[in-house]
């Protein structure tokens, strides 16, 4: 037994506090916003938007009006919208509290690959590097490993950085852990996973 | 002075030369300055440098550039849309310099105010900052951290896409699709715009301009296609 995806985006939304700017990547981070509940989270598009709101019903797509991700989306009653150099300012300058984004790697360091992997097609960084260099607080949300059932948390990355020291939490289909001196550390198991389990699965330093 | 001008190749007349470097605005398709490139492509302008964040995808934005080879070189922080472009870029033909978004936006927004570098902490121990001038701060925690500087960027020509101009080139944009117009447009030794609605002066509040005139040269008004690049629909509840 092991979380969902689902399951792990309803943990991650459980890190999130009332008031909090909040910006999530794609994939499973953003499925976190069906599970915020009461909380008053305003979520940002670093394409340059805050207050995103739900994707339109079918109809009432808008072409001016897309996420990072470049998928149609609406507003609230409290979205703004800005340029991007406006955008990474306030990503840059630590007034996002929180970035929740998918990872290949992480090491014990919290170094951070999620963006290239050498001798396969290239996309770019997009806005990756910025928000883990800028935001207050780094989780990442992504499965304990990989395809071949290798551990994705690592001593040290393979792939290129997406940014070095930058992790603050991992949540995984096996738990939730915090990168601290000297390594990482156990915050809790999943659902049916031991404590036993999920250092078996990790390559990188538990302490 | 001036602005208006009655179509793109008309607003692009003199402006265009062969190796020439252009930023452009737009996120993905959205915002994206579609009646001039077309009229680049028309006025087979050729080696361009592009500061762009994507490069379209292959009929559509930069995309159809890329089809008459006239693109050198893109500064860019996603391409991943474009299947020319990776064909032009793995067989050697195409240049690539990858920029983070926000150093891209910044580098725009800082040529445009005579700011020819700042520091940045975005990329510091990546691929990012081989070979840039490290520097350490203490930053507004307190605590003192490195840095990588960054060079602001001067463009030739700026291209940009806003909703509405009045007659002296004050611009409003409309929702996401502002993006990286407004820099874009700084950046510019001349920038020309289109809008989907060239309105009288006095229409506007002034306090409700997005980018002042100042840095607009050039103005068409035009039918834009406005293509939906990632069309995503939820269930009526």
């Amino acid at each position: 037994m092991a979380w969902d995806r689902n399951q792990m985006a309803q943990r991650a939304a459980a890190e999130l506090e009332d008031g909090w700017y909040v910006n999530l990547g794609i994939g499973i981070p953003t499925l976190v916003a069906n599970y915020v509940g009461d909380k008053d989270i305003t979520l940002q598009s670093e394409n340059g938007m805050l207050g995103m709101g739900p994707f339109p019903i079918d109809g009432e797509e808008d072409p001016d009006l897309i996420n990072a991700g470049k998928q149609t989306i609406t507003e609230l009653r409290r979205t703004a919208y800005f340029d991007s150099a406006t955008s990474f300012g306030m990503i840059r300058g630590g007034k996002i509290a929180c970035a929740i984004l998918g990872a290949m790697e992480v090491d014990e360091k919290g170094d951070l690959a999620n963006w290239m992997i050498p001798g396969k097609l290239v996309k770019g960084m997009g806005g990756a590097m910025d928000l883990v260099a800028g935001v207050g607080r780094v989780i990442v949300v992504m499965d304990h490993t990989n395809k071949h059932g290798d551990s994705k948390l690592l001593r040290e990355c393979t792939l290129p950085l997406t940014g070095k020291a930058v992790v603050d939490r991992i949540i995984t289909n096996l738990g939730v852990l915090d990168v601290v001196d000297g390594g990482l550390k156990i915050v809790e198991c999943a659902d049916g996973v031991t404590e036993g389990e999920l250092r078996a699965a990790t390559e990188a330093t538990i302490v | 002075m001036q602005k208006i001008y009655p179509n793109a190749a008309a607003a692009l007349d003199g402006l265009l030369s062969d190796g020439m470097f252009i930023a452009a605005g737009g996120f993905g398709l959205c915002g994206i300055p579609e009646l001039l490139l077309g009229a680049i492509k028309d006025a087979g302008t050729k080696d361009l440098t592009f500061a762009s964040n994507n490069a379209g995808v292959d009929d559509f934005g930069i995309g159809i550039l890329l089809q008459t080879r006239q693109v050198k070189k893109m500064i860019s922080s996603y391409v991943g849309e474009n299947a020319e472009f990776m064909r032009q870029y793995l067989s050697g033909e195409l240049e690539l310099e990858f920029n983070p978004q926000g150093t891209l936006a910044e580098r725009m927004r800082a040529g445009g105010c005579g700011i020819p570098g700042f520091y940045t902490k975005t990329g510091v121990g990546t691929v990012i900052a081989d070979g840039k001038e490290h520097k350490d701060f203490v930053g507004p925690d307190g605590k003192s951290q490195t840095y990588i500087m960054e060079e602001g960027i001067y463009a030739d020509l700026a291209i940009v896409k806003a909703w509405k101009a009045d007659e002296t080139g004050n611009l409003i944009f409309r929702k996401t699709a502002r993006n990286f117009n407004p820099p874009a447009a700084m950046c510019g030794k001349v920038c020309v715009v289109e809008v989907e609605e060239i309105v009288p002066v006095g229409t506007f509040d002034p306090d409700h301009i997005h980018l002042p005139g100042i840095y607009v040269h050039r103005i068409i008004q035009g039918d834009h296609e406005k293509r939906i690049e990632q069309r995503t629909v939820r269930e009526k509840s």
